[in-house]
């Protein structure tokens, strides 16, 4: 097993997905990159970040498709292919740019298995970057998963690391529903230790990153990692807490939150989606209806503020959730003069 | 073909391109050392194009620009100072550092901004173009859009709209051959000849390295929309000299098809010879601006480098929410 | 005028770019060069981009050479007129300080103890191989669905006189997920066979569980190639295996799941820990794994009963053995150590589960490492243990 970044993961992925079925195709704005130029050479790029780089060279013209900057059509084109046989993974690029394409999502592909009397299968999976702290600014750092996972019939998945986007990708491509597998572009370079073999990470089952007894933390995504580093630093200050990566928000594992939160009886929520409707709404609702009882404190909830990404390298980082703010949050809930905290 | 242009006009576009060269020339060294966040798109070699077109244009006319947009944000008068310190993300910026590159926009010029999504632009012109003809105030609007952009469902739709609405729209189609790294040639079904002439658009179209012609050509396509006649379609072709963004090493691109660009298709060189050949302006006016705009580019950086970073109550000002 | 010294640092290429690589030099020290013109080539971990001059100049010094990774911003070279004296490059070289300084080189990684791949026939199987050539070598034998994370205590404090080997069966671990029929015969075979390719003519087989029930089988089919047994809870002795443990082992797709299952494993439920399940669960996932186990479960203990019946290989005394088992074992009954020939040796554990191993580490190893330095010995230590 060799450590390999996430973008390699994804890339992996990929390949082996291609190799096992070949079914599976890739289209995408520069994908490959360099049709049409004036030098003759496919496969230049690789997709913005070149996370697709080297899959044109393996499997060619007819399983990696660039696409004219035209999203509604190709991510249609690719909900219709995926109704009618192939099993296309379709990379958006940056996720705000499903503006331009979201009726082929919502209303096309995730809509088909349920209206159509459950006689169709729409095994189709869109990649696209989210997140902020790059300084991409507003129309280029959202985190839209809430966006999807508020629409019934599709998935949606968030991997926090490298061997989770591997795994959780595979499954992705597997699975016969339309799936939103989102990465965040500032953790293409992450590494760690991941199989070479293909293997698939279920969905709906989350992930406990760290195990401690007094505060639940669920986090999503990147905000995976800033968790457990805030969970690192409170542990030697003798607060012990138990981090939750759902790994997917649709579907939602709302046993393991809902039963460790009954264990801990506090529960803090990070979500670098805006603050309104996000995940740390959907997440601080179901405990507060389903493990009230057990609450010892108030919920917290790590969010940004209801604005737009600032581009400004100081706000951003006023503006994004970090381990200090998720810190800071826990112990408004774990220190006892604190208790009472409007 | 002879130039109907005053001086002072031609003073200024060669002001305008001049800026526009030197402050691209200058944030493609600055990017590099890591000082600049976020993306940069840079305009160089196509300046010839945006201060063609809005040499026609007014305070009182509307743009609407592309994530390339620092060009047109010069050429349609945006301050050059408040740009730079945008792009470093200061207070002093144009957008308060809320914005950078992508985002630069200036409504008291008639600049509706960069925009960081690919086709944005053409739907807002339409807008604009609409209270243009509604308030009566003989205004046009004007959507820059790439050969790229060309392929989004917005643009067509919007030429469309525009057709049906009879708008005083002007879509001037940047054609640098690339969007991205993926060439028009492969990305572009037809040609945009047709697709203007499928909308009912008339079809302007000219060179992209020489002022002169852009300023004609795009007079002609702006006076048809000015006056009433509907919208109209300008297609410049041009060459882009440097990456897609800061950091695109352009392996698509054959081995010196940007030097000859430079070397033979110079907005600014073929600018100059013409206008010392025709006696339009001399050299020494010309001489002059150059070491001018050097040095407001050199200030606009320094001064940029210096300005105070946005406060962290910036952060909730402009929105509606105090969470 | 003052001469002026420019810095040349590692240029951002893109806003991912951290760090990058110095490829080569274009200009050479001494040389010339306007604003704009080539110097290096940079490599990212995205392209390969040309360095330009940030200005006109004399390339005085090459302060990265070629092959060096650093970060954005560290200087790789200065520029300078070519009047400058040298001793001011040198001061300006000293006293710049890169917003991000390049950090001390990372020592390489020890890798004594990293597993490697080792291929066997059809196999390619995942081999952990410690210790000094000296005694007889020992290979420890995994159980069902286990891999040589199982011998986490056990291996390395076992080496300080022989050799110690631990590898992945077939289908488990990082081993190739082909087990063929899944009998103990087949998979004794590849232990066999592993023992030939690392040219191990003999070795102490150390065996828990199913690997116990390999053990067997090695010693029934290839006697010369076994010194000894160790057996930890062994297959093989008894009719019945805990059913619903082997299947929820295999199937289980959930930490919670998985986490109930393990802690069917040992008597000390606390000593499993999510770090525990999540590998057992990563194990699970890779594709072909569970298939490997339902195979081998189905060969070796359909509906909870073993297949395979070995008491005879050890009424043969072909080998010295001793066996190890816990109490309060929940997957095979500690009564499956009952009514053995009589020369071998039995110790159970108090207060502990199917994985003496790890719950009794020094108490096994203790007692393995006295065995196989002279299992004669051993024995009659143990006899005289028994009769006292
Ligand atoms: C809706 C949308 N899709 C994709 C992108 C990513 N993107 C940014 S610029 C660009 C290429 C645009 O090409 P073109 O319109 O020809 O403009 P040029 O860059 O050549 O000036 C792409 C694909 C985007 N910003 N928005
Ligand atoms: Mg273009």
């Amino acid at each position: 097993m060799a450590k390999k970044s996430f973008r390699q993961a994804i890339n992996e992925a990929l390949r082996q997905e291609m190799r096992r079925d070949p079914r599976v195709i890739l289209m995408g704005e520069d994908i490959a990159g360099g049709r049409g130029g004036s030098a003759g050479i496919t496969d230049a790029w690789g997709g913005v970040l070149g996370v697709t780089k080297g899959l044109w060279e393996e499997f060619g013209d007819d399983r990696v498709l660039d696409t004219p900057i035209s999203e509604a059509s190709y991510i249609g084109a690719a909900a219709g292919a995926a109704a009618t046989g192939l099993r296309p993974v379709a990379e958006l690029m940056f996720v705000d740019f499903v503006g331009c394409c979201l009726d082929q999502i919502m209303n096309q592909a995730a809509k088909f298995r349920y209206m159509f009397g459950g006689k169709a299968t729409t095994p189709l999976v869109i990649r696209a970057m989210y997140g902020g702290g790059f300084s991409a600014a507003a129309q280029h750092s959202q985190a839209l998963y809430p966006l999807f996972t508020h629409i019934p019939g599709l998935k949606v998945v968030i991997p926090s690391s490298p061997y989770e986007a591997k795994g959780l990708l595979i499954e992705a491509i597997r699975d016969n529903d339309p799936v939103i597998f989102l990465e965040n572009k500032v953790m293409y370079d992450d590494e760690e230790d991941v199989p070479d073999e293909a293997y698939a990470i279920p969905f709906g089952e989350a992930n406990v990153t760290r195990e401690g007894d007094d505060v639940t933390i669920v986090a999503i995504g990147r905000m995976v990692n800033m968790a457990n580093a805030a969970a690192d630093e409170l542990e030697k200050q003798g607060i012990g807490c138990t981090v939750i990566d759902p790994r997917t928000t649709s579907p939602l594992d709302e046993e393991t939150i809902l039963e460790s939160v009954s264990e801990t009886g506090r529960l803090v929520v990070v979500d670098e989606a805006s603050p309104r409707c996000n995940m740390a709404c959907d997440i601080s609702a179901l405990v507060a209806e389903k493990a009230f009882f057990s609450l010892k404190a108030p919920i917290r909830r790590v969010v940004p503020p209801h604005t737009p990404v600032p581009f400004s390298t100081p706000l951003e980082k006023l503006y994004m959730p970090d381990a200090t703010k998720i810190a800071a949050a826990v112990r408004s809930i774990t220190s006892s003069q604190k208790q009472k905290v409007a | 073909m002879s130039v109907q242009i005053s001086r002072e006009a031609l003073l200024r576009a060669y002001r305008s391109m001049r800026t526009i060269r030197v402050f691209e020339e200058r944030l493609h060294v600055e990017f590099a050392t890591g000082e600049i966040p976020g993306f940069v798109h840079l305009y160089c070699g196509e300046e010839a194009s945006a201060v063609g077109v809005c040499a026609n244009l007014t305070d009182n006319d509307t743009i609407a620009s592309t994530h390339r947009g620092h060009g047109h944000c010069i050429a349609k008068g945006v301050e050059v100072g408040g740009m730079m310190a945008e792009i470093y993300g200061r207070h002093t910026g144009v957008c308060r550092g809320k914005g950078g590159s992508m985002h630069i926009a200036d409504l008291s010029k008639g600049m509706l901004g960069a925009n960081g999504i690919v086709g944005g632009g053409p739907p807002l012109i339409c807008g604009a173009a609409l209270s243009h003809k509604t308030l009566k105030d003989n205004g046009v609007a004007v959507a820059f859009f790439g050969d790229g952009a060309s392929n989004e469902g917005t643009t067509l739709e919007s030429m469309n709209l525009a057709s049906v609405w009879h708008l005083p729209a002007v879509f001037v189609l940047e054609d640098n051959g690339y969007g991205e790294a993926t060439g028009a040639a492969y990305a572009c079904a037809g040609t945009q000849k047709d697709r203007a002439a499928g909308f009912g658009l008339p079809y302007f179209a000219c060179a992209g390295d020489d002022f002169f012609e852009v300023y004609e050509t795009a007079r002609n396509a702006i006076d048809h929309a000015r006056s009433g006649k509907g919208p109209v379609m300008l297609h410049v072709q041009l060459s882009r000299w440097y990456g897609h963004f800061e950091g695109d090493a352009m392996t698509y691109r054959k081995a010196g098809e940007v030097a000859a660009q430079k070397k033979d298709h110079d907005c600014l060189k073929k600018f100059r010879a013409r206008a010392v050949a025709e006696n339009l302006l001399p050299e020494g006016d010309m001489d002059e601006i150059d070491a001018a705009v050097a040095d407001e580019v050199e200030s606009a950086v320094v001064t940029a480098k210096q300005a105070p970073w946005p406060q962290d109550k910036d952060l909730m000002a402009d929105v509606y929410a105090r969470y | 005028m003052p001469n002026t010294i420019t810095a040349l640092t590692m240029p951002k290429f893109g806003l991912a770019m951290t760090e990058g690589k110095l490829a080569s030099w274009t200009a050479k020290v001494g040389q010339s060069v306007q604003q704009g013109d080539e110097l290096a080539d940079i490599e990212t971990t995205k392209i390969t981009s040309s360095y330009e001059s940030p200005a006109a100049g004399v390339l005085r010094k090459q302060v990265a050479q070629a092959g060096e990774t650093l970060p954005v911003g560290a200087l790789i070279g200065v520029l300078a007129d070519a009047d400058t004296p040298d001793v001011d490059i040198e001061a300006f070289i000293k006293n710049f300080h890169a917003d991000t300084p390049a950090d001390a080189t990372a020592t390489p990684e020890a890798n004594s103890g990293e597993p490697k791949l080792v291929t066997v026939g059809e196999h390619t199987l995942n081999v952990r191989d410690v210790g000094t050539q000296a005694g007889t070598p020992l290979v420890l034998v995994h159980g069902f669905g286990g891999d040589i994370s199982n011998w986490l205590l056990t291996q390395d404090a076992l080496a300080a006189d022989r050799r110690v080997i631990a590898f992945d069966l077939p289908g488990h671990g990082a081993s190739s997920k082909n087990v063929g029929t899944g009998t103990l015969t087949f998979l004794a075979g590849v232990v066999s066979d592993l023992l030939q390719t690392l040219k191990i003519e003999k070795a102490h087989i150390v065996g828990h569980s199913l690997g116990g029930g390999i053990a067997l089988t090695l010693l029934r089919d290839h006697p010369d190639q076994v010194a000894s047994l160790n057996l930890l809870a062994p297959a093989g002795l008894g009719k019945d295996v805990n059913a619903d443990f082997i299947s929820a082992f295999v199937e289980s797709e959930s930490s919670r799941d998985m986490k109930a299952v393990l802690q069917m494993l040992v008597y000390n439920k606390a000593l499993v820990g999510r770090r525990m399940v999540d590998a057992v669960l990563r194990a699970r996932r890779l594709d072909g794994a569970r298939d490997a186990l339902r195979v081998i479960a189905k060969a070796c203990f359909p509906n909870g009963h073993q297949v395979d019946d070995l008491r005879p290989v050890l009424a043969g005394g072909a080998a010295p053995t001793q066996i190890f088992w816990g109490k309060e074992d929940e997957i095979l009954s500690v009564s499956n150590a009952s009514g053995l020939p009589q020369m071998i040796p039995v110790k159970v554990f108090e207060e502990t589960g199917h994985l003496p191993q790890l719950e009794r580490a020094t108490d096994v190893n203790t007692a393995i490492a006295t065995f196989v330095k002279d299992p004669e010995a051993a024995l009659s230590m143990a006899r005289m243990d028994a009769t006292a």
